[in-house]
């Protein structure tokens, strides 16, 4: 067995009496991806939170890569190659496509106290950034600005962005939300090839990507991993489907 | 110094405070429910004193100058807020900032062409006026006693306001989550209004109360509210609680900063450099105390993280 | 050329071709008045780094221009008593020299910057607001207190300081000093915005999760703005010191913060001229207005808020269309 890349052991969160994350252990290896899914109200954002480095475990550890990050803030993860995408797009929308994609090779180069070159005629960075545009086949919309690209294509930049990072593994919240049949296609093709150059822990709502996609899939049920195993494996899992089907009440997922 | 000097600086502090609070406690709550930062409080406080200055000189009754000092800051509070302020909540906080600088400029420069460039006065009543002797044989002006204790009646009545009444669930509802009472079929427009009429005749009414000690003039409202927004820092934003412990705290260290730092200094230094350096720093001791209170909390001492 | 350009040349070129008319023609006051522009459109672009660039509502700018004022003040008027600043550890003089001026004036603006920004940025919002407009107060209140320096009534220079190779007595070579800094200041502006930092900076204004995201901490870059920004709208108060040969606590009043995020309102937000075109039209206005009525601050209020509430580009906005440009 190869070592994960990222590593969670037994991470708990409460809120008061309310247990948003219990005892989690989950890990993500090279050349994967690995699904989260769980019902709403699992503690799914609870949990992203914590591996990403907005909010703290109260007891547990995050590895990565061999080291320990749990102490680590978001930027620090960021700085380690944990790249990530959110729920709702936070790319800059007045700017154009290639500078948000040319902000996310500035992150990875460093380098951001200049005051005098221009940002936009850096070659390095630009081609950085028109590298991880062409990636996700939107080159032809660098000159754009964002608010003017389709909800979709926000997705996709949001990746592009992510992959200036030249990130070891991802975390990718949602990245199918929002988007329609041909758009959640083209976008599980590219995070198909994705794999192979980093891991990607996905967060997703759509259930037909997850089972089309995922290599291993966990699922997140009142704060608790109830079972890890292949999409197979978790569609005849009778736990699982009383967690979707049974007595929760806010059913929105049928499998 | 003797313990009386000391005990009576300690009411001073305590009085100071408590009309702190009466501004903090208005500010917070237009915050705490409207988002809204006000910088236009200040000429609350100050419409309440010259309206509290107007009707004393024209009846020569406190209590009526005390009501008219009520009265005028909500009226004026409250069409401000219909016709300005509820433009302002969806905006950000620099068009909210930059509003109310306007609306300050607006009313002092209107209040000084109603009333003119020098201070007016408003006299102490005569049932107020001269010293009580208090227990130990301290004797402290009564005036300012009777404030104290009309102010700590106001902070209990607010405390209870929001604690028991209607309109109190609402305000509190509005502050932890404001679709929640649009949900609950609450009037918010109507609510809003009467929380900011209610802060503005707060502030009003602690301008009123305080014009009687200092003159009434024009600018003497924004160093009122620099000091209060200070107190909301200190105790934490949209916390009444926080307020009253912020205004307290504030009070306390501005006078017995004045107070007790030349003294000190005194006991090691030349009389006169003493005194300089002591006032000094005592002009600074409570934006050091604010300045202390981020250092560890951030969010103030009763401030949601 | 865009149509922002072609309004930010033009600006440019009145603010230098007014004075040198008014010369020819004889009207120092004039000269005097476009001095004045020029000094407040410098303390304007300051804060413009913070306000509209980085996003940070400092009501505390007054600060940074008092103590530039003061840095004037405090070397001028011991350069023109002849007593040394201090003895000990080592003999400091006072200078009348402005290079040296402005250098401790920026240095040590900057520098208050440096811990007043360290402090307040730890908070955002409103909490950011009231903090700086609360430690402008105490820089307010102190500076009437400390009696070494004239407290309440503040210091007087007798004659302007100088300039090597210039007369700065003279009105139009005093405004050509002021405007030149502006110049330079503006393009340094120009360069900052379009380079890395403030590709970074804006970015955090939009979205700080998003910088965070790619590894880059706001609070540095906002450290680092606020300490620039503190820096320029100190000198601005070294230059203002030295245009009335005065300084005095009122240069750290809140309503002077105030009038710093007017001119930048005025002008447009977070636009390079925005702050020389609000300067300019503060200035007419007080002049105009000011001669019509002396209560004139009722007509700028009102103004203002017409500006807030209808027309959020401000001068060049309303000339220029909405748009502001990132490229």
């Amino acid at each position: 067995m190869t070592k994960p890349i990222l590593d969670i052991r037994g991470i708990t969160k409460s809120y008061g009496a309310l247990m948003a994350s219990n005892d989690i252990s989950l890990d993500l290896r090279a050349g994967e991806i690995h699904a989260l899914i769980g019902p709403n109200g699992a503690g799914k954002s609870t949990l992203i939170r914590q591996i990403a480095g907005n909010q703290a475990p109260d007891s547990g550890s995050v590895w990565f890569n061999g080291a320990d990050i749990t102490k680590l803030n978001t930027v620090a993860r960021a700085r380690l190659g944990l790249g990530r995408t959110f729920q709702i797009s936070s790319l800059a929308m007045e700017y154009t496509v290639l500078q948000n994609v040319v902000l996310g090779s500035l992150g990875q180069r460093g380098k951001v106290f200049r005051f005098f070159g221009n940002v936009m005629k850096d070659k390095a960075l630009v081609a950085a950034g028109l590298h991880a545009l062409e990636q996700v086949g939107l080159q032809d919309f660098a000159g754009m600005r964002t608010s003017e690209l389709s909800h979709g294509q926000r997705r996709q930049v949001e990746v592009a962005v992510a992959l200036t990072l030249k990130p070891k593994a991802f975390l990718m919240d949602e990245p199918m939300a929002g988007l329609g049949a041909s758009g959640s296609k083209r976008l599980m093709g590219f995070l198909d090839g994705l794999r192979q150059q980093a891991p990607i822990l996905l967060v997703e709502h759509d259930m037909d990507a997850v089972f089309a996609l995922a290599d291993r899939i966990s699922v997140l049920v009142y704060g608790q991993i109830i079972t890890t195993g292949t999409a197979d494996e978790i569609r005849t899992n009778r736990e699982v489907q009383s967690a979707y089907l049974g007595t929760d009440d806010d059913t929105e997922v049928a499998l | 110094m003797t313990l009386i000097l000391f005990i009576e600086q300690l009411l001073n502090g305590l009085q100071s405070g408590v009309m702190l609070f009466l501004m903090a406690a208005g500010l917070t709550l237009i915050f705490g429910v409207m988002g809204l930062i006000n910088l236009a409080h200040g000429s609350f406080y100050m419409i309440g004193a010259f309206a509290a200055a107007a009707v004393a000189a024209a009846t020569g009754s406190f209590l009526l100058a005390l009501i008219a000092s009520l009265a005028a800051a909500a009226l004026v509070g409250s069409l401000v807020e219909l016709t300005i302020i509820r433009r302002l909540y969806d905006r950000d906080h620099l068009d909210q900032v930059l509003a109310t600088f306007a609306l300050i400029l607006i009313f002092s420069e209107g209040t000084r062409w109603l009333f003119g460039s020098f201070p007016l006065f408003l006299d102490i009543p005569d049932y107020l006026s001269g010293p009580v002797t208090l227990p130990f044989g301290i004797q402290y002006p009564l005036y300012r006693l009777a404030i104290i204790g009309i102010g700590l009646l106001v902070a209990i009545g607010l405390f209870a306001l929001i604690a028991k009444t209607r309109i109190g669930i609402q305000i509190r509802a509005g502050e932890s989550d404001r679709e929640m009472i649009g949900a609950l079929g609450v009037n918010i427009s109507r609510l809003y209004t009467i929380v900011f009429a209610l802060g503005a005749a707060l502030a009003g009414f602690s301008g009123a109360l305080i014009g009687a000690i200092q003159s009434v003039q024009v600018g003497m409202g924004e160093p009122m509210l620099i000091l209060a927004f200070v107190v909301i820092v200190i105790g934490g934003i949209g916390s009444i609680k926080g307020a009253l412990v912020g205004a307290i705290l504030v009070g306390m260290t501005d006078t017995m900063g004045r107070f007790l730092l030349p003294t000190i200094f005194a006991t090691f230094m030349e009389p006169s450099t003493a005194t300089t350096i002591g006032s000094s720093l005592a002009s600074m001791s409570i934006y050091i105390l604010m300045a202390g209170v981020l250092l560890f909390k951030p969010t103030g001492l009763y401030g949601k993280a | 050329m865009r149509r922002e350009a072609f309004i930010n040349a033009a600006i440019f070129t009145l603010l230098l071709a007014v004075p040198l008319w008014a010369y020819w023609a004889d009207q120092p006051f004039t000269i005097t008045l476009a001095t004045r522009v020029a000094i407040f459109a410098l303390a304007g672009v300051g804060l413009n780094l913070a306000l509209g660039l980085g996003g940070l509502v400092s009501f505390g700018h007054a600060v940074f221009f008092g103590i530039g004022g003061y840095a004037m003040g405090i070397l001028a008027s011991h350069a023109q008593s002849y007593t040394p600043l201090m003895e000990w550890p080592f003999t400091l003089n006072g200078t009348k020299s402005m290079p040296v001026i402005w250098l401790v004036a920026t240095l040590s603006s900057a520098l208050a910057a440096l811990a007043i920004g360290a402090l307040s940025l730890r908070t955002a919002g409103v909490y950011f607001i009231m903090i700086t407009l609360a430690f402008g107060q105490m820089f307010f209140y102190f500076t009437i207190s400390w009696p070494a320096y004239g407290g309440e009534d503040g210091l007087l220079i007798y004659v302007r300081n100088g300039f090597p190779g210039m007369n700065t007595l003279d009105p139009i070579q005093f405004f050509l000093i002021c405007f030149s800094l502006l110049a330079i200041v503006l393009f340094f502006m120009a360069r900052l915005a379009k380079s890395p930092f403030g590709l970074a900076l804006s970015a955090a204004r939009h979205n700080e999760k998003r910088v965070q995201a790619v590894g880059i901490a706001p609070y540095r870059l906002r450290l680092v703005a606020f300490t620039i920004s503190g820096g320029i709208t100190g000198l601005a108060g070294a230059l203002f010191a030295d245009l009335n040969r005065f300084v005095s606590p009122n240069m750290f009043s809140w309503q002077t913060s105030g009038e710093i995020m007017v001119f930048i309102i005025l002008g447009g937000t977070a636009r390079l001229f925005g702050p020389v075109a609000g300067a300019a039209l503060f200035i007419l206005l007080e002049h105009f207005l000011g001669g019509l009525s002396e209560f004139w601050h009722i007509y700028l209020g009102a103004l203002l808020l017409v500006v807030v509430l209808f027309a959020r580009g401000g001068l060049i906005g309303l000339l220029a269309g909405r748009e502001v440009a990132h490229d």
